[in-house]
């Protein structure tokens, strides 16, 4: 059937949510990737096959949803009994007899499985008390946990493609143009470029055809929001492009996704059919007669390939090389079209906006930088997942309230923030504001929202190696400032790293860097020198004590570090003389060990090993 | 026509026309090493970044490349400021370390006080600058026979899978667009060898010497609606002139099979 009317969008609603009514339990299984990866289909499955064979009044085997991540990843596989709000964690299969008996047949909760607060060990089951989502807005992410990826019915029933409705029945384009506007959306990609002012001059541009572009490339090692998305709710990113082509008046639509992302692909091909079939995407959309067909292009996986020229390129089939150009995209972009370009998070938002206006938007979040943002929360922190919160909110917040803190009590250092070439903020930032201006006035970003928290284990020049080593790889090559100079910074950071820079060298870096700044030709160099900038101006000390000192302060540049054992807490158990590869501990049962220096490669199997904390590292 | 100013002198240029074109014609000195004439600009080298501003930006100053920044009215450009020659410095420092033995970096480098590059020397330099300018060739003569392979610090000019490349005619394109000579090729009279391919040269009639190779031949006769006599005398002394002969035939006519 197709939908055609807005009374016929309602009134399938409507139908939906009284058959669902009549299920008076609903077990959300997470099928994010990391509660794939610890085996929650096998989970779904056993519920499914349970319920089968049971009867239970109002549960049928459709209670039973795969959904799209619940983001609390740490915590996998997941597992969430709806409406009572119930979160189960780490569950195995052998719990699900349990779950069913007491959980969804009756109204107990299994005190095993719910989440545990690490300091008080008290007992926490629903959603809301847990302070990994207590402290969250979720907008973008809102329909993740809670519908099936691959029904569009559980996206319609929770409000889906409302927006999409209003936009094209009840608004005209300049409308649509200035409620995002006034909104003040702006691009969750990393560069904030207000997402209303990209559409307008799109759609000021004379042309017979225009384009809109769905960045689902996200490049950067951690982040998958992104994915998150296009996995367990593709239908907002094909809603949020209908409003946008709306908009500007676009017929065709391409999705890049990274080759990495195959699940992705399969649920956006699936979203898509769904939508067509329902005359909510492709020819005449919703009786309207406007038309939008998007198309996915699988990306080879460049991080360049980000970039928005490159991306183009890329999806009009070219090798995905930045192009300069002093004419914007949205002028000349896809096939020299006027093309707008934004990231999965900014479609995400945009139904919300047009269904709720935009001053609920700017109501959320912080001056000039309305709304959420979603982060990968990786690292040293307790409770790593996918998190979305107000702009506005501090890191203080993030790392410490939905991170838990750090694990195992150790000392914050910092956090990086904004992927290889976002920045490391230090401990005087914690009570920053995390939002676009905040974080590149202290020289991060946000870019697509990776965030990673360190610990005092965490050498921070051996972070900027990292990144630095990172980008040399994936830069395209075709500039000099970025290929050559970011080899460069690389090759003196590793030479700091092991003891044989000079205070002369970081000068020298610090002026390289401020020409790849300048002169690069795209984004990537233009912020590749990051990781060095933002750790030299933070954690100055840590590169002099390098220099002047040879010394690593977090114990972990090998050239720099020596391991002993401290024969008062040593009680001669051994353990660490088999796990020396190279045979570098002696000693006999009882009696405290030593290790010899000459032989050490400093691979750290002792310190792992020991039991009782007695090989120091300085 | 637009009005605009370099260096402090008014002048006047095409709109359009990229900023690089008007420096040049007014005999302002700005090193360029990836720009060739007979292919698209790329803005690869950096090295001819200028500054630009506007009297209306208040202030508000850009660098851009001047081979791809097409002329605007009123813009003001300099293209010695401070800030760019301290930019062409890094980038030639850079240069000389990953081709120290190049004269045309060396030299240039000197041009701007640089005898040798305060980095580390990258291990098995060689002479390629990587300016893209054999491969934007080869693709505008149609060929594509070359392409730049790996990105980042190990990207390199090569054929599709570092064997003699299918699709190349043996035109020397290439090699002869190449500012640093770094694409080698033998030419023994009888055959032509060049990326590891041994081509068959057509001999002149009229002084037995040997023109083109057969494959550039057949290709240009079926392709170009040349004829066949075109290439049965010799050209060699021109080799160059030839070379930009060809890619202006050949763009001459693909601008005429459009139509
Ligand atoms: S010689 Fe071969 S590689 Fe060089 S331009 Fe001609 S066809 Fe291309
Ligand atoms: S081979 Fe020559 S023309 Fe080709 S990129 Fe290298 S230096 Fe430039
Ligand atoms: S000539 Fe190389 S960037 Fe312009």
């Amino acid at each position: 059937m197709r939908i055609e009317s807005e009374k016929q969008l309602r009134d399938y609603r409507k139908k939906l949510v009284d058959a669902d009514r009549k299920l008076t339990k609903k077990i959300m299984v997470c099928h994010g990737p990391g509660c794939l990866a610890s085996g929650s289909e096998q989970i779904s499955e056993e519920f499914t096959k349970q319920l089968a064979k049971k009867r239970i009044a109002g549960v049928t085997v459709e209670a039973v949803k795969k959904t799209g991540c619940h983001s609390f990843c740490e915590k996998s596989p997941l597992v969430a009994i709806e409406p009572a709000q119930i979160l189960y964690t780490k569950v195995k299969v052998k719990d699900v007899a349990e779950i069913i008996e007491k959980s969804v047949a009756g109204d107990e909760v299994i005190e095993r499985l719910v989440y545990h607060d690490p300091h008080s060990n008290e007992a926490i089951a629903t959603y809301p008390d847990v302070p990994f989502y207590k402290y969250q807005t979720r907008l973008a992410l809102r329909n993740l946990g809670k519908i099936n990826a691959c029904d569009i019915d559980d996206y319609i029933r929770v409000g889906g493609y409302d927006g999409a409705a209003k936009a094209l029945l009840h608004m005209t384009p300049e409308n649509v143009i200035d409620e995002i506007t006034k909104s003040n959306l702006r691009g969750r990609g990393g560069g904030g470029f207000p997402a209303g002012r990209k559409w307008a001059s799109c759609r000021a541009v004379e042309s017979d055809v225009r384009y809109v572009v769905c960045n689902g490339d996200e490049g950067d090692p951690g982040a998958f929001m992104d994915r998150a998305i296009m996995e367990g709710d593709p239908h907002t990113v094909l809603e949020g492009m209908v409003v946008a082509a709306f908009a500007v008046g676009a017929n065709d639509g391409y999705i890049y996704v990274r080759e990495e992302y195959p699940l992705a692909v399969i649920n956006l091909q699936k979203a898509i059919e769904q939508a067509e079939g329902l005359g909510l995407l492709g020819d005449n959309i919703l009786g309207t007669g406007f038309s939008l067909r998007i198309h996915i292009n699988r990306g080879a996986g460049a991080f360049v390939c980000g970039e928005s020229s490159a991306l183009m390129l890329s999806v009009a089939g070219n090798v995905g090389e930045p192009r300069a150009k002093y004419v914007r995209s949205v002028v000349k972009g896809l096939w020299d079209k006027p093309t707008v370009l934004n990231n999965v998070e900014t479609y995400a938002n945009v139904p919300l906006i047009i269904t709720n206006g935009a001053e609920w938007f700017t109501s959320i979040g912080a001056p000039k930088n309305a709304g959420t943002k979603a982060f990968s929360l990786v690292g040293k922190v307790r409770h790593t997942g996918l998190i979305e919160v107000p702009m506005g909110t501090t890191l203080r917040r993030i790392v410490f309230d939905i991170g838990g803190g750090l694990l195992k009590d150790r000392p914050f250092k910092g956090v990086q923030t904004g992927g290889p070439s976002g920045g490391c903020l230090a401990e005087k930032h914690l009570d920053l504001s995390v939002d676009f201006d905040t974080l590149t006035t202290h020289g991060s970003m946000m870019g697509s929202g990776g965030m990673i928290v360190m610990d005092d284990r965490t050498c921070m020049v051996d972070v900027a190696k990292y990144f630095l080593s990172f980008l040399v790889s994936e830069s395209c090559g075709k500039c000099i400032p970025c290929r050559e100079g970011l080899y460069q910074l690389h090759k003196l950071a590793i030479a700091i790293s092991e003891g044989r820079g000079t205070e002369q060298d970081i000068e020298k870096m610090e002026r390289l860097s401020e020409m790849v700044v300048l002169g690069s030709l795209c984004g990537l160099g233009k912020s590749g020198p990051n990781p060095f900038l933002s750790t030299i101006s933070n954690f100055r000390d840590e590169y002099l004590a390098h220099i002047r000192d040879h010394r690593c302060p977090a114990g972990v540049c090998r050239e720099l570090i020596t391991y002993e054992i401290n024969p008062e807490k040593c009680d001669g158990c051994m353990a660490c003389i088999s796990a020396c590869a190279v045979h570098a501990i002696t000693g006999r049962k009882t009696k405290p060990h030593v290790i010899n220096q000459e032989l050490c490669t400093k691979c750290g199997a002792c310190v792992a090993a020991c039991t009782r904390d007695a090989i120091a590292v300085f | 026509m637009v009005t605009l100013t370099i260096n402090g002198k008014v002048v006047q240029a095409e709109k359009g026309e990229y900023l690089l074109a008007v420096i040049r014609r007014m005999g302002i000195d700005v090193p360029a090493l990836c720009h060739h004439e007979a292919v698209e600009p790329y803005g690869g080298c950096r090295l001819c970044m200028v500054e630009i501003t506007k009297e209306s930006w208040n202030g508000w100053k850009n660098h851009v490349t001047a081979c791809l920044y097409p002329a605007e009215q009123d813009l003001i450009v300099s293209t010695h400021s401070d800030t760019i020659i301290e930019l062409r410095k890094s980038l030639l420092d850079l240069f000389l370390a990953r081709n120290p033995h190049t004269p045309l970096i060396q030299k240039l480098a000197a041009e701007h006080g640089l005898t040798k590059t305060t980095f580390e020397v990258v291990p098995e330099p060689n002479d390629c600058i990587l300016c893209g300018i054999c491969t934007r060739v080869c693709d505008e003569m149609g060929f594509s026979a070359i392409s730049m392979v790996n990105r980042g610090h190990g990207r390199e000019v090569a054929p599709p899978l570092h064997q003699p490349p299918p699709a190349c005619v043996g035109c020397l394109a290439c090699a002869q667009a190449c500012p640093t000579r770094y694409i080698k090729y033998e030419d023994n009279g009888a055959t032509r060898k060049i990326w590891d391919r041994t081509f068959e040269l057509l001999t002149c009639e009229k002084t037995g010497r040997p023109t083109i190779t057969r494959e550039f031949a057949e290709y240009l006769s079926e392709h170009r609606d040349l004829p066949k006599e075109y290439f049965r005398v010799n050209d060699e002394s021109h080799r160059g002139e030839l070379v930009s002969t060809m890619a202006a035939i050949t763009r001459w006519s693909v601008t005429e099979e459009k139509k």
